[in-house]
C-alpha cells in the first residue's frame, strides 16, 4: 500500500549531516516517510544507516538538518523523547528482561495499574489483543528467556505497539531468523503497514527488501546514492548500488575434487544442556576438497552437532575421528591442534575476546605455539607480523591491528575469525553461519574464502541456516531435522521446494 | 523444583519442632524464642541485601551501615533517653549510609565492592574512635503481646509475644514479597537490576531507581543495627555486628534474592544455633563454648558451598549502568 503523497508524512528527515571525530557518518540525507509505507534502508555496514536511525530514534542528535514528525520540528532528548513521539525501535540486541515474563516486559516502563499494584490481568488482555490484531503469536506468560529469537522479535515488536508506535524501525531484524520466521515476519511488516503503521526496515539481504519495500533508500558512505522500489530494479543492480562495483551473488567455484576421509563420525548423539537428546546417532563423513554443507531449521541439533565435532560438548560415539585420529573426548584445543578449524555461530560469545586487540585475538587458540611464545613468554613482534598479514589478507577494515575486536563492525569482526581460523590451514574446518549479520561486501569475500580453502585439499563442514547460502557453497548437502541427517543428496541436484519440505520434517 | 525442595524442608523443620514441643514444652519454646531473636538482624540485613542487588547494586557494606546505626541508636537513646528516638536516629544513620554507598557505586560508578569496603571501614573506624564507656538506655524496650493469638500453644509465645523490632522484621519480608512482584516499583526495581538499558528505554530512570533503593534499604540496615544495640544488647559493644552484614548476604543468596525465601533461610539459621545453644547449655554436647560461637561462620560457609552455583543472581548486579 503505498502512499498516496496526499497524507502528512509520519517522519520526515531533511538534510541531515552527522560527523564523528574523523568521519562523517551522515551528509546530507533526508528521507520521508507516510503512514502505512515500508522504506527499505539497505547499505554495507559502515554506511551509517544505524547511524541515521539512532538520530531518529533520538540517541544522536544531528549536527546538521531538521527531523520533523507528524509535520512538526522536533529536537529528540532521548530514545524516551522519540517513543512518547510514536517511534518505536525493535533492536538487533534484544532489549527484553530475560528473566520477565512477555507480557511484564511489553508493560514495563508503562504499567497498567490500581493504586501502585500491576494489574496483571489488564496487562495480558491488552497485550492478547495487540498481538491478535497484528498477527504477533507470542504466549503472554511465558518467560522471555524460554522463548526461541523469533517469538522475543515479537516481543520487541509487540513492545513498540504497545507504546503505540506509529513509525517502527527495525534494525537488521532478520539477521537473527530462521528463513521460515523471516517469510513471516515480512507477512506482519505487509500487516502493519494496513494497519497505518510506517516502518523502516534496515537490511542487507536484498531478496527481503525487495519482497516487502515500497521504496529503497540505498546508503552508501554516509549518503543516500539511490532511492528506488521493487518495481525499478532486481538484486544484481541494489547489490551494484550499495558496493558500488558489480557483485557477485552467486558464489563462483569449480567443480569439487574430493579426495580422502578427513571427518569421519559414526553414531554420534549429543545431548541439550537440559538432558534431552539434540542429536540422535548421526553417521556423517566430509572429505577433503569438498564442502559438505548442513541445512536445516535452527534448533534441530546443529549447534550441538558442531560443539561436540570441536570437543565443546560431552558426546557419545562409535567413531569419532579427523584424519584417522581420535577426536572422542579430546579438549577442544587438542582438536584444533589436530587440524580442526572452528568458525562459531556466536563470534561474539564463541569466537572472540571483545576487549582484546584484534592480534591477540587473531592468535587465541595459537599463542602457545612456539611461533608465538617460547617459554611462556609472548613473542609480541611475531604476533604483530602476523596479524599485519592478514590484516592485510583479510581484508579487516580497522586502524591498526592493536584496536579492540568490540570496536569492529559485525563483517570485520567475522573476518578477523575466519583469518584465524583459516591461516592455521586446517585440515577440516567447521563453519557455522560464517556470514550471519555480515554485508553483501564480506559475505562474497567470506564465501570465497572458504571455497579457497576447499582447493586447497581442506575438507569443510558448512552449517548454515541460510538456505542460499549452504546451496551456493555446498558440493553435497545433508537436511538435519530434530536431531537426525534426515537426506542427502548433491547440491547441484537440489530441489528447493524438497529441501524446504525435508526441513520440516516432511517428505522422508 | 528449589520451591519443592523449601516445602519438603520446612515441613520436616515443622515435624521435627512439634515432636519436641510435645516432648518437652518449656525448652521448645525457649529455644524457638531465641532463635527468632536470633534471625531477627539477620532478616532485616538479608532484606537490604536483596533491594539493592535486585537493583542492580552489590551492598557489601551492611555490616557497616548496621555497625554506624546501633552505635547512632544505642547514643541516641541513651543521651535524649528515649528509644523510640534513638530507633529513628538508628534508621536515619542507616539511610545516610545508604545514601552514601549510593553516591560512591551508583551516581560515581564507583566500583561496588570498594564502595562497600569503604562503608565498612567508615563504620568501624569512627564507631571505635568515639566509641564511650558508661552510658546507659533509659528503659527496657517494650514487648507487644496480642491478645488471643499468643495464647495458642506453641506459637503463641514464639511468635505473638516479641518486641517490636520481630515484627517489624518478619512485617518487612512479607511486604518487600508484595513489593518486589505485584507493584509498579517492584517490576521496575527488578528490571533496574536484570537489564538496565531495557529499563531505561522503557522510560524508567535507572540511576534514579537505584540510587532511592539503596537509600530506603540503608534505612532497614539501620534498623537492623538499632535492634542490635538497643533491644537485643541493651548496651554498644566495638564490632558488636560480628558479621551479621556479611552472614545475611548468604542468606540472601541461600533465599534466591526472594524475601519469602531469604525470610525461611535467615530463620533456619537461626534455629540451627538456637538448638546448638541449647544442645550446649543442657550439656548433651559437650564442646568448647567457642564452637558454638564458630556456627554461625561455618554454617554460612557450608550453605553458600551447597546453593552457590544453583541460584542465580539478578544479571546486571555489580555493573555500573552506562548508556548506549
Amino acid at each position: 500500500m503505498p502512499s498516496d503523497g496526499s497524507q502528512t508524512p509520519i517522519l520526515e528527515a531533511r538534510g541531515i549531516t552527522k560527523r564523528f571525530p574523523g568521519v562523517i557518518a551522515n551528509q546530507d540525507v533526508s528521507l520521508s516517510i507516510s503512514p502505512g509505507q515500508i522504506v527499505g534502508l539497505l547499505g554495507e555496514n559502515g554506511a551509517g544507516k544505524s547511524t541515521l536511525v539512532k538520530m531518529i530514534y533520538g540517541l544522536y542528535e544531528p549536527d546538521e538538518g531538521e527531523i520533523y514528525i507528524k509535520g512538526s520540528p522536533v529536537k529528540l532528548s532521548g530514545p524516551r523523547d522519540a517513543i512518547s513521539r510514536g517511534i518505536g525501535m525493535v533492536h538487533q540486541h534484544f532489549q527484553l528482561v530475560p528473566v520477565f515474563t512477555v507480557a511484564e516486559n511489553i508493560i514495563l516502563g508503562d504499567e497498567p495499574h490500581r493504586s501502585v499494584f500491576i494489574n496483571m490481568k489488564k496487562a495480558t488482555q491488552e497485550v492478547a489483543r495487540l498481538s491478535e490484531q497484528f498477527g504477533l503469536e507470542v504466549d503472554v506468560n511465558a518467560r522471555v528467556e524460554d522463548l526461541p529469537v523469533g517469538a522475543k522479535q515479537r516481543v520487541e515488536i509487540l513492545k513498540a505497539l504497545y507504546r503505540h508506535a506509529d513509525l517502527l524501525i527495525m534494525d537488521e531484524p532478520t539477521a537473527v531468523l530462521t528463513p521460515q520466521e523471516t517469510d513471516e515476519l515480512l507477512q506482519v511488516m505487509r500487516g502493519f503497514a494496513d494497519n497505518g503503521v510506517a516502518v523502516i526496515f534496515i537490511t542487507h539481504k536484498l531478496r527481503e527488501v525487495l519482497a516487502v519495500a515500497d521504496t529503497i533508500e540505498v546508503l552508501r558512505g554516509g549518503r543516500v546514492v539511490g532511492t528506488t522500489t521493487p518495481s525499478q530494479t532486481d538484486q544484481a543492480g541494489l547489490a551494484k548500488m550499495m558496493v558500488g562495483r558489480s557483485v557477485l551473488l552467486a558464489v563462483d567455484k569449480k567443480e569439487a575434487q574430493p579426495g580422502e576421509v578427513v571427518l569421519d563420525v559414526e553414531g554420534l548423539s549429543v545431548a541439550t544442556d537440559l538432558g534431552l537428546p539434540a542429536v540422535r546417532d548421526v553417521n556423517l563423513q566430509v572429505r577433503a576438497g569438498e564442502i559438505l554443507g548442513i541445512a536445516g531449521v535452527e534448533g534441530n541439533g546443529q549447534r550441538e552437532l558442531v560443539e561436540a565435532l570441536t570437543g565443546l560438548r560431552h558426546c557419545t560415539a562409535d567413531r569419532m575421528t579427523v584424519a584417522g585420529k581420535n577426536t572422542l573426548g579430546q579438549s577442544p584445543h587438542a582438536i584444533h591442534g589436530m587440524g580442526v578449524g572452528h568458525v562459531p555461530e556466536d563470534r561474539e560469545k564463541d569466537g572472540l575476546v571483545g576487549p582484546y586487540s584484534i592480534a591477540d585475538n587473531l592468535v587465541l587458540n595459537r599463542f602457545d605455539e612456539p611461533d608465538f611464545s617460547r617459554r611462556g613468554v609472548r613473542n609480541r613482534s611475531a604476533v604483530g607480523a602476523l596479524a599485519t598479514e592478514l590484516v592485510q589478507e583479510y581484508d579487516v577494515r580497522t586502524p591498526s591491528i592493536d584496536t579492540t575486536v568490540e570496536s569492529l563492525s559485525g563483517g570485520n569482526k567475522q573476518k578477523v575469525v575466519i583469518a584465524r581460523e583459516l591461516a592455521a590451514q586446517p585440515e577440516l574446518l567447521i563453519a557455522s553461519q560464517p556470514t550471519r549479520g555480515v554485508d553483501v561486501g564480506s559475505i562474497e569475500f567470506i564465501h570465497s574464502r572458504i571455497v579457497a580453502a576447499r582447493d586447497r585439499g581442506a575438507a569443510v563442514l558448512l552449517v548454515s541456516a541460510e538456505l542460499d547460502e549452504v546451496l551456493g557453497l555446498a558440493d553435497r548437502l545433508v537436511v538435519m531435522y530434530d536431531g537426525r541427517l534426515v537426506a542427502e543428496m548433491p547440491a547441484a541436484e537440489v530441489d528447493r521446494a524438497r529441501i524446504g519440505r525435508l526441513m520440516a520434517g516432511g517428505d522422508h | 523444583m528449589r520451591a519443592r525442595y523449601a516445602i519438603t524442608l520446612t515441613i520436616g523443620i515443622l515435624s521435627c519442632i512439634v515432636v519436641a514441643f510435645v516432648m518437652d514444652e518449656t525448652r521448645t519454646v525457649s529455644v524457638l524464642s531465641f532463635s527468632l531473636r536470633y534471625a531477627v538482624p539477620l532478616i532485616l540485613a538479608a532484606m537490604v541485601g536483596i533491594i539493592c542487588e535486585r537493583s542492580g547494586i552489590i551492598n557489601i557494606g551492611i555490616e557497616g551501615q548496621m555497625l554506624m546505626s546501633a552505635f547512632a541508636g544505642f547514643f541516641g537513646a541513651a543521651i535524649t533517653g528515649n528509644l523510640i528516638l534513638g530507633t529513628m536516629l538508628g534508621v536515619g544513620t542507616g539511610m545516610i549510609m545508604g545514601a552514601l554507598l549510593a553516591t560512591g557505586a551508583v551516581a560515581w560508578k564507583m566500583d561496588q565492592i570498594i564502595a562497600g569496603t569503604i562503608i565498612n571501614i567508615l563504620a568501624t573506624g569512627l564507631t571505635s574512635f568515639f566509641y564511650a564507656q558508661g552510658y546507659v538506655l533509659p528503659a527496657i524496650t517494650p514487648t507487644l503481646r496480642i491478645p488471643g493469638l499468643a495464647d495458642i500453644p506453641l506459637i503463641g509465645p514464639v511468635l505473638f509475644d516479641n518486641g517490636l523490632f520481630t515484627y517489624a522484621a518478619i512485617l518487612t519480608a512479607l511486604v518487600l514479597w508484595v513489593l518486589l512482584f505485584k507493584t509498579i516499583w517492584g517490576l521496575r526495581t527488578r528490571a533496574v537490576g536484570e537489564m538496565p538499558g531495557s529499563a531505561d528505554t522503557s522510560g524508567v530512570n535507572v540511576q534514579r531507581m537505584r540510587f532511592i533503593n539503596v537509600t530506603l534499604a540503608g534505612g532497614l540496615a539501620g534498623l537492623a543495627g538499632a535492634y542490635l544495640s538497643i533491644e537485643a544488647a541493651s548496651n554498644f559493644d566495638r564490632g558488636m555486628t560480628a558479621g551479621r552484614g556479611f552472614t545475611a548476604l548468604a542468606i540472601m543468596i541461600f533465599g534466591a534474592w526472594n524475601p519469602i525465601g531469604a525470610l525461611g533461610a535467615a530463620l533456619f539459621f537461626g534455629l540451627a544455633n538456637g538448638v546448638a545453644s541449647q544442645l550446649q547449655a543442657d550439656e548433651v554436647i559437650d564442646i568448647p563454648q567457642q564452637f558454638i560461637s564458630m556456627l554461625p561462620y561455618v554454617l554460612t560457609i557450608v550453605l553458600l558451598a551447597i546453593v552457590s552455583g544453583r541460584v542465580k543472581p539478578p544479571a546486571a548486579v555489580g555493573k555500573p549502568y552506562e548508556k548506549e
